[in-house]
């Protein structure tokens, strides 16, 4: 047993299960006379419905029922408004929330026109074929900004829009920012959507027990009590009678905390309708369309900044796709607006978005909740203001960095919480500092890089800073209970996707009790359990129930510690915990804490007033404002040119996430994250087209990174605790996905720097990034680069005369005929020179020697001209003296254009390292005869 | 009401004969039939790899067969890998490197590594990686399955060194 558990690796209680496939995961339930249900969807972006003829299926032999908007009474209504917007002057919120089943319109495909029950899933999906929907098409919204133009048809007609929300947040003076400013970058940046894909598609299995006359739905929820509180509002009974089960969950990223979903609604209704148990499991392919989705924006951005760098002010405005219905408010935008300020000093901040109703599925967070969004902006416009300014990428944030000393520190805009946007501490220079060293930053620029791209390879590094709001509100509860047996219970209201909650908890209420951790048991996602809570969410679990945990834990400390003083006749400042027991300090007279959790629970006796039974606490935590994470996040990469792939070569994290609970868990979260960053930087991308059809609504098409795309992550963790929390936590769970589109659009623009690629968009695809490269000034394309040594087995001062020889540095050019010499210097002759495809043409060519040091060191300026092209350029050359004679390095830069670049930068590269070799070997030869030639002589 | 066929399957060691509509997928006889609820379904289309099980010893998707064609066939699925002595070292490896963490694709991706341990007993990372890539893992970008793998496969190397210095 470790000394502490909180800090440590310790492994995870819940993987056993896991491993064995013993753990209970939602569609795993199987209940006695089980139903299975299945869903008519729209097949139009948008269109009237108007009819749907069920019949044929109510028909089928094996359907049990057939449900339409029709069919459900007052149970049809429009689900809750999750998150109301935060009370920002001047805000516009128009609440549009989803629909159980479509009653007059479709507003996204995939949206449910009706419900199937069968005795079996296949049975109910024969079904689906029976029903006759009738929908007249209305043109779709697809397009952000064709969204809003005016005649644009409206997904809500009784809207005079398509607009959802507008948001202006100010802060200083920006117009006064920008007039002050050296340079005001500007520019457009646009994040388009992608998917959370849990590997675990949605599901819900509901039953109702007409005896008990109680419900117990098992729900794939991020938020099993809203769940529960909700549902029992809905369909008319005491929160008590519902209980639900968020048992294993595979995989959250966001989606999972939405509610109600249609099936979520009509699942439970069915069940208690019929009077049996009603499964419903989501497939791949609803997945696509029948869970909410993310990340549609378009920033218009500027940056006004100082000549030294310095931020001045920034002006934001962006409009973001809410999708067909806004159920869950303004997070995601005000995530967005927020998380762009980053861990920098910003003075002035305009910042306005427009949130826009579109025909797509429903947009509510996924893993990042748009932050990454904020961070891109900021980065990109940091990255271009360093590029413009001529300063290093690190100095400029260096520059702009919030320090130390600045904590709390409060930016006068209001965050998705509705809380002040005031970061409660951070230490961000030193993260820097490790980040750059940890990825090998000024090696990589000042050698591997050059050596790289002297070998005509494309390498760029990025390196970005991130700050994360975590932890927020409202409240989280635990209760801890020790038990007779001495084993430690602990329950929570928050749900568990895999983050190791069960864990984490564990070890933190071990810690305060001095148990040991195989003693403490977890129950968490079980409403039967714990009563309230709110939900995993906003890197919140650990931050928010772990806090809760910790407080419920130290109450019952403090009744172990008041009971034991009675019964070893101790004060309480003489007593410790130790190995499971209470001890009164320096001797051996101690109490087990099973036995004295049965002292506390006494059949017969008398029980002194004011005490509670038991060794049982309950408590809750509730900060008014959240955490503040951070980070710097750097990639090497590679680029293709040719083929526009990216290879990512090294990739580092290092973060601050406060204390940690457990390293091993919290580099776990991070390179998930990290990996789910990647699929949204350069593989993961929703295509739809002008009819809001989705193009690539398979794993087969939409493309999830796999374990040869993500690369191995090296992390540092820093630590800078939270103030807000006792234990000093903040979150973790969606960091590892913010920064990476930033680092990596730096990174491979950085790679790419010879074509002037400048990426303001992400997703990047191959396809896209081709696209890019295809549009960069061809003359800036060739450039050859030709670096090397050669070893001429004669005396230095022997090869300088030589190669200042007219008839002997012909030789060295590739192709040379003839050179004659003109000035002091200057030379002028002709090249032949063929290349892949392109005939052999002859070039004029002017060769100058410059910079002449005999006998060491020497350019060349080389200019050629042809009809089928040109070559211009500068090499140097330094001859050193050697055991094995004279070894002479060159390196050429060389442009090349017209018909003879159209070849390609391979080919020239090849043809131009493979025309050097054969030259300098002519040129030794020559010298070699000529040597010989004279001693023979 | 539809044409039936029976089936003579052995899965993890049991054997069934049993008869199934054709059209029912190997991937849900085992789940709903058979309650061996570990074999998880992900994508439906032969893509994320959770549902993989093991067909005669070789790693095969249960989404894209028939439980008819499994017929005179042994199945293993994640329920049949550990004994009653404990965890696979493969389960163990995973435990100790938390090459896991929601866990849903876990299943599958074991039963890929099984055979791939067993056809190549000293992987380097790239053939590890590759092996993996047919399986889709949302939570763990992968780095500590290469680790747990590594490890797994280091650990059988001991093991099978110590046991032929026994003997």
């Amino acid at each position: 047993m470790p000394e502490r558990y909180v800090g440590a690796r310790v492994r995870r209680s819940e993987d056993e299960r896991l491993l064995t496939g013993r753990a209970l995961f939602v569609d795993d339930v199987q209940l006695d006379g089980q139903l299975h249900a299945a869903f008519v969807r729209s097949e139009h972006a948008h269109g009237r419905l108007r009819d749907v003829d069920v019949s044929a299926a109510r028909r089928r032999p094996g359907v049990i029922s057939v449900i339409t908007a029709a069919d459900l009474g007052d149970y049809w209504r429009p689900g809750p408004l999750l998150v109301p917007p935060p009370p920002i002057p001047g805000l516009i919120f128009h609440t549009c929330t989803q629909v159980p089943l479509v009653r007059d319109k479709v507003r996204h495909v995939g949206e449910p026109i009706a419900m199937i029950v069968a005795q079996s899933r296949y049975v109910a999906e024969d079904a689906l074929a029976d029903v006759v929907v009738d929908i007249e098409p209305l043109p779709a919204v697809v397009d952000l900004e064709a969204a809003m133009a005016a005649g644009a048809a409206r997904v809500h007609e009784h809207l005079a829009s398509n607009l959802a929300a507008h948001v202006v947040q100010r802060t200083g003076d920006y117009d006064a920012a920008r007039a002050a400013a050296h340079r005001v970058i500007r520019r457009r940046f646009r994040y388009d959507r992608g998917l959370s894909a849990a590997i675990e598609n949605r599901c819900v299995v509901a039953q109702w027990d007409a005896r008990a006359e109680e419900l117990t739905i098992w729900d794939t929820t991020q938020a099993p009590i809203p769940i529960r509180n909700g549902l029992a509002a809905r369909l008319g009974l005491l929160e008590s009678q519902v209980r639900v089960i968020a048992p294993f969950v595979g995989g959250g990223f966001g989606p999972k905390i939405m509610m109600h979903y249609p099936e979520e609604v009509l699942i439970p209704w069915i069940a208690m309708q019929l009077g049996r148990p009603v499964k419903w499991t989501e497939d791949r392919q609803e997945n696509f369309f029948a869970t909410t989705q993310e990340r549609g924006q378009v920033h218009d951005a500027e940056l006004a900044v100082a000549q030294d760098g310095r931020i001045l002010g920034i002006r934001d405005v962006f409009l973001h796709d809410t999708g067909a219905y806004d159920p869950y408010g303004l997070t995601v935008p005000i995530n967005s607006q927020c998380t762009l300020l980053g861990p920098y000093d910003v003075p002035a901040y305009d910042t306005e978005f427009t949130a826009v109703f579109t025909n797509k599925p429903i947009v509510t967070p996924v893993r990042g909740a748009g932050r990454q969004h904020g961070v891109f902006v900021m980065e990109r416009l940091l990255d271009l203001a360093a590029r413009e300014l001529g300063l290093d990428r690190l100095e400029i944030r260096r520059r702009n960095y919030l320090s130390r000393d600045r904590f709390p520190y409060d930016h006068h805009i209001l965050f998705q919480d509705s809380a002040p946007l005031v970061y409660d501490s951070g230490d961000y220079a030193p993260a820097l500092e490790e980040a750059a060293k940890l990825i090998g930053y000024h090696h990589f620029l000042h050698e591997e890089q050059p050596r790289a791209r002297a070998a005509g390879r494309h390498v760029g590094l990025g390196i970005v800073s991130y700050i994360e709001g975590t932890g927020i509100g409202p409240y989280e509860g635990a209760r801890v209970t020790v038990e007779p047996s001495g084993q430690v219970r602990v329950a929570t209201g928050v749900g568990t996707q895999g983050q190791g909650h069960f864990t984490a908890f564990a070890q933190i209420v071990a810690d305060v009790l001095a148990v040991r951790i195989e003693h403490v048991h977890v129950v968490t996602g079980d409403t039967r359990e714990f009563n309230w809570g709110t939900g995993t969410f906003a890197s919140r679990g650990a931050v928010v129930a772990g806090t809760a945990c910790h407080a419920a834990a130290t109450a019952v400390r403090t009744k172990v510690f008041d009971l034991a003083s009675r019964l070893l006749e101790t004060p309480p400042e003489g007593l410790e915990l130790v190995g499971g027991a209470v001890r009164v300090v320096g001797s051996d007279r101690s109490i087990d804490l099973g036995a004295l959790a049965a002292q506390a629970n006494p059949l017969r006796g008398a029980v002194r007033p004011g005490t509670e039974p038991g060794l049982e606490a309950t408590a809750y935590y509730g900060p008014d404002r959240g955490s503040t994470a951070s980070g710097v996040h750097a990639m090497i990469v590679e680029v293709d040119p040719e083929t526009a792939m990216v290879t990512i070569q090294k990739y580092v994290v290092v973060h601050d996430c406060g204390r940690l609970i457990n390293p091993m868990l919290v580099e776990g979260q991070i390179h998930g994250g990290v990996a789910h960053g990647i699929g949204n930087a350069f593989y993961e991308q929703l295509m739809w087209d002008d009819n809001g059809q989705l193009q690539n609504a398979s794993l087969m098409d939409y493309l999830l990174p796999t374990a040869t795309e993500v690369p191995p992550i090296v992390i540092g963790h820093r630590e800078t605790p939270s103030p807000l929390s006792p234990i000093g936590l903040k979150g973790v769970g969606e960091a590892g996905c913010i920064p990476t589109g930033a680092a990596f659009a730096q990174a491979v623009e950085d790679a790419l720097a010879d074509f002037h690629v400048e990426i303001t968009e992400i997703p990047l695809s191959p396809d896209r990034l081709f696209q890019l490269l295809q549009r960069t000034p061809p003359q800036r394309r060739n450039q050859v680069i030709v670096e090397g040594s050669y070893v001429f087995r004669l005396p230095r001062a022997v090869v300088w005369d030589a190669l200042q020889d007219p008839a002997v540095l012909v030789r060295a050019l590739p192709g040379g005929m003839a050179l004659e010499q003109q000035g002091e210097a200057s030379y002028h002759g002709a090249m032949r020179v063929g290349i892949g495809p392109v005939t052999a043409a002859e070039f004029t060519v002017r060769v100058t020697l410059l910079d002449r040091e005999p006998p060491q060191r020497f350019a060349m300026v080389v200019d050629g001209h042809s009809g089928l092209g040109f070559t211009r350029g500068t090499a140097q050359v330094s001859l050193e003296e050697d055991a094995a004679g004279t070894v002479m390095r060159y390196r050429a830069e060389l442009q090349v254009g017209g018909r003879i670049a159209g070849v390609g930068q391979r080919v020239l590269d090849t043809a131009a390292k493979l025309m050097t070799r054969q030259g300098l070997e002519l040129v030794h030869r020559e010298l070699a005869g000529r040597r010989t030639g004279e001693a023979s002589a | 009401m539809t044409q039936q066929v029976p089936v003579q399957v052995t899965v993890n060691g049991t054997r069934h004969d049993v008869v199934v509509e054709p059209r029912l997928l190997l991937s849900d006889f085992l789940r709903q039939d058979l309650g061996l609820t570990g074999t998880h379904v992900g994508c439906e289309h032969g893509v994320c790899g959770a549902c993989t099980i093991l067909l005669d010893g070789e790693a095969v998707r249960s989404c894209l067969m028939f439980a008819a064609q499994a017929d005179g066939h042994a199945v293993t699925t994640v329920e049949g890998l550990a004994s009653p002595g404990g965890l696979h070292p493969l389960q163990s490896a995973f435990h100790e490197a938390h090459a896991l963490q929601c866990g849903f694709c876990t299943p599958g991706i074991l039963m890929t590594l099984v055979p791939f341990l067993r056809d190549h007993p000293a992987p380097d990372e790239r053939e590890i990686r590759e092996a993996l890539a047919g399986n889709l893992c949302r939570c763990t970008g992968y780095q500590n399955i290469v680790v747990a793998v590594r490890q797994a496969a280091a650990d059988a190397r001991a093991h099978s060194e110590s046991e032929s210095a026994r003997a």
